[in-house]
């Protein structure tokens, strides 16, 4: 009894709730007509899409940045990447290492500067993130119009200028990791190998990056500033180091999410793209000021699980679309059950 | 507190003060000229646009003075008007009566959303502007919820006109054509050619004088003693959080209130997008208007929204002319509502952060800090 109750208040009611709720629903799944099967693929199919953007969570938080609500920042650096990329002609797998290459300075030049702005506010970091975020998202929309873009691919057919708000990937890099060794079993059943590689990569470069002397530097800044201070650790560089490797990762983390999709969404796309990787790092079991690496795993699993399974066995069964209903509910849910539960750390 | 920072500051934050407002009426005073409104089209828009927006704006000054920045969810009171307004278009009451009827169904809802956001913000002391945004997130996946599911199955709807096909949920857009104006138009009164909402105008008023008025009663001293600091007003015997929670009750009802009038001016209710924007707006018409996140005062709320909605009516034309396409003026108004959002919420930070470390310097020369954790 003890051991459930231990196991209750580490997990947390929310979580508990949630997992409880995917499991139901594949339980439910075969009897409403369900495929468990294409179910399963689709789910990790998007964990796959969405796990590096909740991995691009964790050095924010473990420095004490809070959320990464300005997510929309990384991934705008991606989104440059790729027109970039599809603006010089590459395809393929160079493609797809290109838009990377050429992101990753955009997202390094971003992210030094809101990391510069977050090192100014400490203790309002997430309100401003957000802000960060939406400002600079409706900025770019003004820059899709205006930057001198000239591949047919992406330009608006009529006018001949400004970028259109969904490209299509189709000649360029679709798929490119899904279908790398890709394992297929009957018609419905399929592994993203190359996908669930490159983000078991990513995880790695991360997990290994905070075993090194900067990387414990910096979860030391987190878990104490004032301590960390006086071993002397300089705060505002390590506090800058993890809002540019929260950005690389979003970068990063759009461009493989894009592959699998297909589509490049401009403009207002990114709007609201930070809220699930937010929720998603939640109900993994990570906090305002803790997380790790299985937090992204599991939340990102059963998020995503909660996604792919809501509007197919709730349709089935009451013959009505409940999926969007249930997302926001529960993402943003969790994400408030989180700001209030956090405990004020003295500054 | 504020008494301790002495001259300097009180220049900088002057300047901090007026700086915005400053810059809007240059950039203005440029688009103007280029979008090519008439001085009278422009007055006429202003004149109704003050009307429709004064009182949501207004709504945030309370939370402002308990110290619980600006608050986004002012939308929840937003959605509650809307519910009222849903269930009274579907008891066909229709007029001022039908208005008024709407407010008093949407009250109780209000005052039980604003409760709840209390109750919540309180234990998020400290991050209430994202808590309250995100909460408006939440909030609005349960009003979804309702208005699509419930409403026709749980909650009756006899009205066919305003339920989807599907024989449950409400429509996407649903008229208001008995309720359309019908406070603007209750005492009709032109000026010069320019209809101007009277009625509307007297409400905004009262509101004002409320305002004004409650900043002057126990309870409202209270609530700025507990926006200076929670901790002191807890030893002086002030009921920190039950203050608190009234803050944003009364925001909350006072927005909801707000909505109805938005939505009779406009005449359509979009059921599921009307609310979107409205605290992202009004809160960006309070900056542009020279208020800042810990001070607002009413004038800031007419000068903000007059000045927000020239921008609103000019951009797009001005962005026509200037660059060829109205869809970059478009895309540079919410630009910059969200760019002033923004910056006003990093200087304020900025200023907070600066006047911490400030504090702690001078503690630290004379005695050792206790630790407080």
């Amino acid at each position: 009894m003890r051991s459930i109750r231990r196991f209750i208040d580490t997990a947390g009611w929310p979580r508990i709730i949630i997992g409880l709720l995917l499991l139901s629903l594949f339980i439910a799944a075969p009897s409403v007509g369900v495929r468990v099967d294409q179910s399963i693929t689709d789910t990790i199919v998007r964990f796959g899409m969405n796990g590096i953007l909740v991995l691009g969570m964790i050095p924010m938080v473990q420095t004490g940045c809070g959320l990464n609500f300005g997510l929309p920042l990384g991934i705008i650096a991606g989104l440059l990447g790729a027109t970039i990329s599809i603006e010089i002609g590459l395809t393929g797998i160079a493609g797809f290492l290109g838009a990377i290459a050429l992101a990753i300075p955009f997202a390094v030049l971003l992210g030094w500067g809101y990391g510069k702005l977050l090192n100014r506010v400490k203790g309002d970091e997430m309100m401003i993130a957000t802000y960060v975020g939406f400002s600079s998202v409706s900025f770019m929309c003004m820059m899709w119009m205006l930057l001198p873009y000239h591949s047919p691919k992406m330009i608006w057919g009529y006018g001949g200028s400004g970028l259109r708000t969904t490209i299509s990937l189709d000649g360029f890099w679709p798929h490119i990791l899904d279908n790398f060794w890709a394992i297929r079993i009957g018609r419905n059943f399929m592994i993203p190998t190359g996908m669930i590689l490159f983000f078991a990569l990513m995880a790695l470069i991360m997990w290994a990056f905070f075993h090194t002397k900067t990387g414990t530097a910096m979860t030391a800044v987190g878990s104490n500033p004032d301590y960390a201070r006086a071993a002397g650790i300089n705060v505002d560089k390590m506090r800058t180091i993890s809002v540019i490797m929260s950005t690389v990762y979003g970068a990063i983390g759009i461009l493989v999410y894009q592959q699998s999709f297909g589509f490049i969404q401009l403009y207002n796309g990114p709007f609201y793209m930070a809220l699930p990787a937010v929720a998603a790092i939640l109900i993994g079991g990570a906090s305002v000021n803790k997380a790790n690496i299985t937090n992204a795993v599991i939340g990102t699993f059963l998020f995503q699980g909660i996604l792919t399974m809501t509007p197919s066995v709730i349709n089935n069964a009451i013959q009505s679309d409940l999926s969007e209903v249930v997302r926001i509910i529960v993402s943003d849910g969790m994400i408030v059950y989180a700001l209030t539960r956090a405990t004020r750390k003295s500054r | 507190m504020t008494k301790k920072n002495g001259f300097k500051d009180t220049i900088s934050h002057l300047f901090i003060g007026n700086a915005v407002p400053i810059m809007f009426i240059i950039l203005i005073a440029i688009a103007i000229p280029l979008s090519g409104f008439s001085t009278r089209y422009l007055i006429e828009e202003m004149v109704t646009r003050l009307g429709r927006d004064s009182f949501l704006v207004l709504s945030l000054l309370i939370p402002i003075m308990a110290g619980m920045g600006l608050n986004f969810g002012i939308v929840l009171g937003a959605m509650a008007g809307q519910i009222g307004i849903i269930l009274v278009t579907n008891w066909g009451v229709s007029g001022v009566g039908g208005l008024f009827l709407a407010m008093a169904v949407a009250t109780p809802l209000a005052i039980l959303l604003g409760w709840i956001a209390g109750i919540v913000l309180n234990h998020a002391k400290g991050r209430e502007m994202v808590t309250s945004m995100i909460l408006g997130f939440f909030i609005n996946g349960v009003y979804q919820l309702v208005v699509l599911y419930f409403m026709g199955k749980i909650i009756p709807i006899s009205n066919s006109a305003l339920v989807l096909s599907r024989g449950y949920g409400i429509r996407n857009a649903i008229d208001l054509k008995g309720m359309r104006q019908s406070l603007d138009r209750l005492i009709p009164l032109k000026i010069g050619g320019i209809a101007v909402p009277v009625a509307t105008f007297i409400f905004i008023a009262l509101l004002c004088v409320f305002i004004w008025w409650f900043a002057k009663t126990k309870l409202g001293h209270d609530m700025r003693a507990v926006g200076q600091d929670m901790s002191v007003s807890e030893n002086a015997g002030i009921k920190v959080e039950r203050t608190r929670i009234i803050a944003i009750i009364l925001s909350t009802v006072l927005a909801c209130y707000g909505q109805i009038i938005f939505l009779q001016n406009i005449g359509t209710l979009n059921t599921y997008n009307s609310h979107d924007q409205t605290a992202t707006f009004a809160i960006a018409a309070l900056l542009i208007g020279g208020a800042t996140v810990a001070k607002a005062s009413i004038p800031n709320v007419f000068v903000g929204v007059i000045l927000f909605h020239l921008m609103f009516v000019v951009a797009p034309k001005a962005g026509k002319q200037l660059m060829g396409s109205a869809m970059i003026g478009e895309y540079f108004r919410v630009f910059v509502s969200y760019g002033i959002i923004a910056v006003s919420i990093v200087l304020y930070a900025w200023k907070r952060s600066n006047e911490k470390e400030r504090s702690r310097r001078s503690l630290r020369g004379e005695q050792e800090i206790p630790k407080t954790d």
